[in-house]
Formats: structure tokens, C-alpha cells, sequence
């Protein structure tokens, strides 16, 4: 039997590598791709540890979040289409209209 | 297996308001006139306002749902948000030519989820209501789709928002693998029963919840999206956001960390009294450099929300009191403010700029009268609200022994009186440069008498309004 | 024994593509590790006893979710794209910032203890079927959240006609 704990490790390495490009990349597709690996991170997280304390809640919970997470694509990458259309750029570093 | 369907009755106010919004959706498609559609909307949120006082209180759907007067309260802020910000878009968004009728039911399925949210029960239930609030703002935040400057704020705050979300759902995670539940109540009863209150991954799930929480609240060092999004969103949205998730990122907070976290309750002050000295420091001082006033009332924002925190650390029922009278006031003098800026946008003048207030009193002396308590108001200065938001806040922190606290955001507030009034100086004392011509509607001078008065009276007449503020958490 | 093998070789796999999907320079490599990676994780489940977790990591995300952004990747310039640098400026601070977390979070689970396990056994699901075990529980003892997901969905309907429609009638 593989232990939880190496579960949650995995789930940790994946939420920083997650965190990593969120904060260091300028392409936006891949800064919102680096959004979902932290998701996965936490569905991998709650999905283990309902197995593991025999209680279905937490993959209640990673339903919802994944349903979240395909409201939160169409959303987003709306917002980059609207942005694209004024601006064609897909680099969150050249996105700086406002400075203060 | 027979399958009961839970009570409804006690969340009559969240059915309502979600049967006004598809109402809303689908009579954009029939009615030709905007401004009808914003009159149903308004209608519609006074009478879910009356629901709200006819529901029965209690908990249904399990302790999913949660109605007492703490909701209560934190609902009756959102409806005066959502009124508000309607009256004062009504003529703005017309201007801006983004006169589509979704804008309206936007508006109030945002106002849904801050409803989910301030009577979640259920850790679920909050980050979905959370996400029911964040996503239709995002989408209000770059509503302007031909201005550049929109879209960079929608997409800035959609970007950290999820980015906070996976956090808030990180720390969830950590909760329910420690105490396998989401329910607020039964984490808080597993937490003192199994001592588990001084457990590391329980602190590290605080600290997630801290962030996640900070950024809806734009507390530092999780604001640094809120004056680019504040500057950039339309400036009735500016002013819908910067009270309504930031009411409901509050009571989330309250909620979680008074009930579910009681027991570690420690751990969670050490977490955020440097949040929230750092949240006045950062809201205060970056203010005085600011030269468009969104911005500048956006570094006004985070400072408020850096005193409304004291409130939270003082963990006890007269402080939570004084928080949320703090933004019952906060709604009044913020939405006051912005319609007045909303005022000086005509036809090719953008009028956000602080120059643009030169000599303004002199050209339109009542905006600048208005303009004048609502700095006043925002200062601290008596006899507005604003001082005896800050006043109550004050005192139920040194009650709990919070002086030297106190002591620091007494001086920080004595700091922005230097940026606050620089506008009031400006308007008084220069001669105009500009010619400011202001949009004037019967809507937004609605909006302006409303909150003007609710300023002076709340100044003058404080006790009523703290006293609901107590009855209404008494049975928290 | 063969267990820990299986864990072994996922855990390896989705590290490496977690990796190579923040790392590449071309969008496109990226949303193709990150299909693979879909499938691994939904694979994992499978040995969670989460079959239909699984099947919805494979079909909303993998089918819906990627396709988005595969969309999305349409409008990047990709030639030019090769051209520039992939990180601002700050990725040192980024790559401190998210080890450090990493550590932080590996240090207290260190202390993390599970929750007694509760009513759902892995016999009882086995005698249920993974399915109709959490169809039930959706459909009961969760009716609100999932009421209000459907809420989330719509606003994202909404949201999306109004930002990235070509012509909005007013």
C-alpha cells in the first residue's frame, strides 16, 4: 500500500512547479496553463486523501473544481481574445498600460 | 432511498435574486431601453431586500446554508452596493457605449455569490460562491472591450484571482485531509476535540487561507492587482468592487476564522497583525503619489481594508461588530466618492486625472461641496461616518488590548488626511485650468443624495446603525 | 509492491511533464505534454478507486479544457513567439519563491495526521459502483453546491458571449 503522505508530496510538487510558471513566464496561455497544474495539484491532494479516509466528500470537491475550472477557460481565454483584438500581444509583460 | 428536499424557505433572498437575474438576462432581449432594465433590477433587489427580513433564519441543506443575522447584515451591504452601483452606471455605461443589458444581470449574479458566500456553512459552498462573485466580476471588470485599458484589468484580475483560488482551494485540501470535513462548525468542533490546534499543516492551511482571503480584500501583500484593475475597469464597476467582494471577502474571513479556526485562534492573529499594519502602510503611503484619483481611492481601498481587518483580530463579537459597521459606512462614503468621479467622464474627457479637479469649486461648486464630505468622510474627519467607523473600530481593538496597534493606524491615518485632502485642496484653492463640463443624470443624483445623507446622519446619529451591527452578531 | 512500482512510474511521469508543460518554449509543445499529463493523472485515479473522477479528468479536461486553449494558442504568433525570451525578468525571485514553498509545505505535512476514516469503504464502493456511490451524494446531500455550479456555468456563458462576441446589439 503506497502511503498518503507520498501522494501528498507529489500533489506539492506539482502546486510549486505550478506556482513557478504562474509567476515566470510571459506567454499568458501558458501563465493560465500554470493555473491548471495547480488545480490538478489540489484535485491530486483531495482525490487521495478521500480514498484514503474513506470519505467521498473530497472528490465531491474536485468535481466542483473541475466543473470550476472549464467555467474559469472560457472566461479567461474570452478576456485574452477581447485583449487580442486591441492588442496583439500574448505577453504579460508587454500588457502594462497602466503604470503608477 | 427516499430523498427529501431540505426547507427552502430560509434561503428565499438567494432564490429570488437568482430568478431576478435570469429575468433580468432575458428581458435584455425583449426591451429596447436599457434604463428599464435597470429600474427592473433595482426593483427587483428592493424586494428580495424585503424577503430578506420575511425568511425564516436557521440553518438548511444540512448547515450548508446559513441564515442568522450576521448573513443578514453582511446582505443588506450588498443590496445597498448593488442599488448604488446601478443607479450611478445608469447614465456611465451609456456613455462609454457599453449599454448591453447583460451588464445588469452580471451584476447580480455577482451579488448572488457574495449572498452564497456570506451564509456559506460549508467550505464547498464558499469557494463556490467565491467563484460565482469572481468570475462575474472579471467579466465586469473588462466590460469596456474597446478600451485596452479594460481588458488589461479584467485580465490582471482574472489572472491573480484564479491564481488566489488555487490557493483557497490548496488550504482547503490541508483542512479536509486533517479533519475529514468541509463543514465549518464540525472543523471546529474535530479541531479542539483532537487538539490538533497547534498542528503545522493546520497553520500552513491558515496561511493559504490568509492569501486567498487577502487578495478578494486587497489587503497587503496580495493587492498589487487592485489599482491597475481599479484603474482600468469601468468606474461604476470600480466602485461595485471595491465593496462588494471586498464586504464579502469579510465575512468569509469573520466566519472561517472565528468559527471553524476558534481554537487556533493564536496561530491566525500572528498571521494577521503584519497583514494588516503592512495593509495600512502600503494602502497609505503609496497613496500620496498617485495622479489619477481610481487609483488613488484604489490605494484608499487597500488602507480601509487594512482598519476593517483590526476588527477581525480582535476576535470578538464587539469587534466583528465594529468591522462590519465600518463597511456598512465604507459602501456609503466609497460608491459617494465615485459618483462624483463618475460625473467628470463626458464624451472624449476621461476626467480621472487629480489635476482635473482644479478650481472645481469654482465651476460646479455643489460636486465640489459633495466631493469635500466624501474626503472628509474617507479622512476620518467628524462629524462624517468615516470617523465613527474608524472610532468604533479603535476602540473595540484597545478594549482587546490592541493599543500599540491602534497607535499605528491612528498614525497612518493621520497620513492620508495629506492625500485625501489634497484633492479638497485642489478643488478650493486653484483656479480651474480645464473646462470640466459634468454629466449630470436624475439616476446618479439619486445615488449622490443617498449617500451624502446616509454620511451626515450615520456622523451624527452613529448608535442605531452599531447597535444592528450587535444584535446582528449576537448569535453568531 | 507492484503498487508502489505504478506510483512510481506516475509520480515520475506527471513530474516531468508538470515540468516540461512550464517550460517550453513553443504554447503549442505545451498543450500537447499537458494532454499527456491529463491522461497520467486520470490513470492515477484509477488507482484511487476513482474511476469516474477519472473519466471526467479525461473528458472536461482533456476534451474541453485543452481544446480552449489550443484555440487560444491560435493567435499567438508562434515564429515569433520562438524568437524571444520565455520568462520576465524576475524568474530567479519565481523559481526561490516556489522552492521555498515547496519546502515549506513538504516541512508540515511532516505533521499532517489523516482524519479517521469514515463510512465509505472501499468494499462498500466496490458493492455501489464508484458512480452511483457519488451520483447519490451529488444529488442529495450536495443539491446546493451543484445548483450553484450550474450558476458558475451560465455566468461563464454569459461572460464569454459579451467579452469575445464580434458585435454586441445595444
Amino acid at each position: 500500500m503506497v502511503p498518503l503522505s507520498w501522494y501528498m508530496v507529489l500533489g506539492a510538487v506539482v502546486f510549486a512547479i505550478g506556482v513557478f510558471g504562474f509567476l515566470s513566464r510571459k506567454n499568458i496561455i501558458i501563465v493560465f496553463m500554470s493555473i491548471e497544474l495547480m488545480l490538478n495539484a489540489v484535485n491530486i491532494n483531495l482525490i487521495s486523501m478521500s480514498h484514503y479516509i474513506q470519505d467521498l466528500r473530497g472528490q465531491i470537491l474536485a468535481f466542483f473544481v473541475i466543473a470550476v475550472a472549464a467555467a474559469e477557460a472560457a472566461i479567461g481565454l474570452a478576456i485574452v481574445i477581447a485583449l487580442f483584438r486591441n492588442k496583439a500581444t500574448a505577453h504579460v509583460d508587454e500588457v502594462k498600460e497602466m503604470q503608477g | 432511498m427516499n430523498f427529501q428536499l431540505p426547507d427552502l424557505a430560509p434561503m428565499m433572498p438567494e432564490l429570488v435574486m437568482t430568478a431576478l437575474a435570469l429575468v433580468v438576462l432575458l428581458a435584455d432581449l425583449l426591451i429596447r431601453k436599457k434604463e428599464v432594465i435597470a429600474l427592473i433590477s433595482m426593483a427587483g433587489v428592493a424586494f428580495v431586500a424585503l424577503t430578506l427580513f420575511y425568511a425564516p433564519g436557521g440553518a438548511t441543506f444540512g448547515t450548508m446554508y446559513i441564515s442568522d443575522g450576521y448573513s443578514t447584515f453582511f446582505k443588506v451591504i450588498f443590496f445597498i452596493n448593488v442599488i448604488l452601483s446601478v443607479l450611478i452606471s445608469i447614465k456611465y455605461i451609456a456613455v462609454e457605449r457599453v449599454n448591453y443589458g447583460e451588464y445588469y444581470s452580471l451584476i447580480l449574479f455577482s451579488t448572488i455569490g457574495m449572498m452564497i458566500m456570506a451564509s456559506a456553512g460549508d467550505l464547498i459552498v464558499l469557494y463556490l460562491g467565491l467563484e460565482l462573485m469572481a468570475l462575474s466580476t472579471y467579466v465586469l471588470a473588462g466590460f469596456i472591450r474597446h478600451d485596452i485599458k479594460s481588458n488589461e484589468a479584467a485580465l490582471k484580475y482574472f489572472l491573480l484571482g484564479a491564481f488566489s483560488s488555487a490557493f483557497l482551494l490548496y488550504g482547503i485540501s490541508l483542512v479536509y485531509g486533517l479533519t475529514g470535513t468541509t463543514d465549518i462548525k464540525a472543523i471546529a468542533s474535530f479541531i479542539s476535540e483532537k487538539g490538533l490546534a497547534d498542528n503545522l499543516s493546520l497553520l500552513l492551511s491558515v496561511a493559504f487561507l490568509v492569501v486567498a482571503f487577502g487578495f478578494k480584500i486587497a489587503a497587503a501583500p496580495f493587492h498589487m492587482w487592485a489599482p491597475d484593475v481599479y484603474e482600468g475597469a469601468p468606474t461604476s464597476i470600480t466602485a461595485f468592487m471595491s465593496v462588494g467582494p471586498k464586504a464579502a471577502g469579510f465575512a468569509v474571513l469573520g466566519r472561517v476564522f472565528m468559527v471553524a479556526f476558534a481554537s487556533a485562534k493564536v496561530d491566525w492573529a500572528v498571521i494577521l497583525i503584519p497583514v494588516a499594519i503592512l495593509t495600512m502602510a502600503v494602502g497609505n503611503i503609496v497613496a500620496l503619489s498617485q495622479t489619477n484619483i481610481k487609483r488613488m481611492l484604489a490605494y484608499s481601498s487597500i488602507a480601509h481594508a487594512g482598519y476593517a481587518l483590526l476588527g477581525i483580530i480582535t476576535a470578538n463579537n464587539d469587534g466583528l461588530a465594529s468591522m462590519m459597521n465600518y463597511l456598512m459606512i465604507y459602501a456609503f462614503m466609497n460608491i459617494g466618492a465615485f459618483a462624483v468621479i463618475i460625473m467628470l467622464r463626458s464624451e472624449g474627457f476621461k476626467g480621472d486625472n487629480i489635476s482635473d479637479y482644479e478650481g472645481l469649486a469654482k465651476t460646479h461648486p455643489l460636486a465640489a461641496m459633495l466631493m469635500l464630505i466624501f474626503m472628509f468622510s474617507l479622512t476620518g474627519i467628524p462629524p462624517t461616518a468615516g470617523f465613527i467607523g474608524k472610532l468604533y473600530i479603535f476602540m473595540s481593538a484597545i478594549n482587546a488590548g490592541y493599543t500599540w496597534l491602534v497607535v499605528i493606524a491612528v498614525i497612518f491615518s493621520a497620513i492620508s488626511a495629506y492625500f485625501y485632502l489634497r484633492i479638497v485642496m485642489y478643488m478650493y484653492m486653484k483656479e480651474p485650468k480645464t473646462d470640466v463640463s459634468l454629466t449630470t443624470s436624475f439616476s446618479n443624483g439619486v445615488a449622490l443624495a443617498v449617500t451624502t445623507v446616509a454620511v451626515l446622519v450615520i456622523g451624527v446619529l452613529p448608535a442605531s446603525l452599531l447597535e444592528l451591527a450587535k444584535a446582528a452578531i449576537s448569535g453568531f | 509492491m507492484i503498487q508502489q512500482a505504478f506510483f512510481a512510474y506516475f509520480a515520475f511521469v506527471i513530474t516531468i511533464l508538470s515540468l516540461l508543460i512550464v517550460t517550453r518554449k513553443n504554447p503549442v509543445h505545451s498543450v500537447m505534454w499537458m494532454l499527456l499529463l491529463f491522461f497520467h493523472i486520470a490513470g492515477m485515479y484509477l488507482f484511487l478507486n476513482a474511476e469516474f473522477m477519472a473519466a471526467i479528468q479525461v473528458i472536461v479536461y482533456a476534451g474541453g479544457i485543452l481544446v480552449l486553449f489550443l484555440f487560444a494558442v491560435l493567435l499567438v504568433n508562434i515564429r515569433e513567439e520562438l524568437q524571444i525570451g520565455k520568462y520576465i525578468g524576475a524568474a530567479p525571485t519565481s523559481f526561490t519563491f516556489a522552492v521555498g514553498l515547496f519546502v515549506v509545505i513538504v516541512m508540515s505535512l511532516r505533521s499532517f495526521v489523516a482524519a479517521p476514516p469514515g463510512i465509505y469503504s472501499i468494499e462498500l464502493i466496490k458493492q455501489e459502483t464508484h458512480t452511483k456511490a457519488l451520483g447519490k451524494l451529488l444529488y442529495t446531500e450536495f443539491l446546493y453546491p451543484f445548483e450553484v455550479a450550474s450558476l458558475i456555468l451560465l455566468v461563464a456563458i454569459i461572460g464569454a458571449i459579451v467579452l469575445a462576441k464580434r458585435r454586441l446589439k445595444s
